[in-house]
């Protein structure tokens, strides 16, 4: 019998009751959230249980909302059922003032760089990741540029012609 | 089948395929030339070049590389990756600020007279990338000689580029590197 959406929600609201929350399925992938204590054991439980085995961890990223006081910080694992070729995405929120998450390094080797980059990007701390400091970004970088309120152009520029930006100048 | 081409065309057009050399005092059998234009001379037509290729600029160097538009017929046939052995260092491709010590060390590892050449529009001004990771032209960081724009250039442009870093050193003074204009733009990079 292959896996359906209908049957993981179902193992998984048995496991966690009311916790796990928000099941939809945006462009035709399952979708749920938990709350930050909870983010490792419910990949664990992904991972182990021996029909739902979702032992892949595709991509871990985040994504900010700075209009959602107390859940600003998204951290999105997409994990992926290798045999039954089923995908699945789980989201976690935070807020921004203490964005601690549990490290799922220990569970998947994968997202130790993962986790890496998103510390990088939106500053999300990762309790008991083995190394985390900045990936991509120069290292005495001191604020997290994929956040909503930092620009994305350099800004030591001098010659730039608003204009051609659409920021003034004569065409508006 | 293409059209014949006719390569000796010494006296029968006015265009002369190689300059005829350093302006000198020639008798019978002996040329009296200063002994920078003959320095210059040697070095232009033997430049090894150190493709520090990082993005879209560095296939295109390949391909100049190639047998179509071929960049060993100017003298760059053995290019090394060592800067130590090198005398010219292009920059082709995008610098990240993260790769931006990384260049100025290799090109502190040059040894003198040394010559920078950026190609492309990210190595010259960042280009498309107006970011905050992306270095908005090498010259934030090491002196340039030639800048050659493009996304990525052609390269036609890539040998006229070439060409024009074989003028600047065909002409340049024994003495230049050592005169104090030349002392100034280093400070000016923090480079001793």
């Amino acid at each position: 019998m292959a896996l359906t959406y209908e049957h993981i929600k179902q193992r998984l609201v048995e496991k966690f009751g009311e916790q796990v929350k928000g099941f939809e399925e945006p462009y035709g992938m399952l979708t749920f959230e938990a709350p930050k204590e909870l983010n490792l054991k419910v990949l664990q439980f992904l991972y182990d249980d021996a029909e739902l085995q979702f032992r892949f961890l595709t991509d871990l990223q985040a994504v900010h909302y700075p209009d959602d006081t107390g859940r600003e910080l998204a951290v999105v694992y997409h994990l992926h059922n290798l045999t039954e070729n089923i995908r699945l995405r789980f989201k976690v929120f935070t807020e921004i003032s203490r964005p601690d998450v549990f490290s799922a390094a220990t569970l998947y080797a994968s997202a130790n760089w993962m986790e890496r980059e998103t510390y990088d990007f939106f500053g999300v701390n990762f309790v008991g990741h083995p190394n985390l400091k900045r990936i991509l970004n120069v290292d005495e970088m001191d604020y997290f540029p994929m956040r909503k309120e930092f620009p994305l152009e350099d800004q030591s520029r001098i010659d730039k012609d608003d204009e051609m930006f659409g920021r003034g100048g004569s065409i508006v | 089948m293409a059209r014949p081409v006719q390569y000796n065309i010494y006296g029968k057009t006015d265009v002369k395929l190689v300059k005829e050399g350093p302006e000198g005092y020639m008798g019978e059998a002996f040329m009296a030339t200063t002994l920078e234009q003959v320095v210059g001379l040697a070095r232009k037509n033997s430049l090894w070049p150190l493709p520090f290729a990082t993005s879209c600029c560095g296939i295109e160097f390949m391909a100049t590389m190639g047998a179509h538009y071929d960049l060993a017929r100017f003298g760059a046939e053995r290019v090394g990756f060592s800067p130590r052995q090198c005398d010219l260092l292009m920059v082709m491709g995008t610098i990240a600020k993260k790769m931006g010590p990384v260049v100025k060390q290799v090109y502190l590892q040059m040894a003198e007279p040394r010559w920078v050449l950026a190609m492309g529009a990210c190595a010259s001004s960042g280009g498309i990338f107006d970011t905050y990771s992306v270095l908005q032209g090498i010259d934030q960081i090491i002196p340039v000689d030639v800048y050659i724009p493009g996304c990525p250039p052609r390269p036609e442009a890539v040998l006229d580029g070439f060409m024009r870093i074989q003028d600047l050193v065909g002409k340049e003074t024994l003495r230049r590197r050592n005169s104090d204009k030349y002392k100034q733009l280093m400070d000016s990079y923090g480079i001793q």
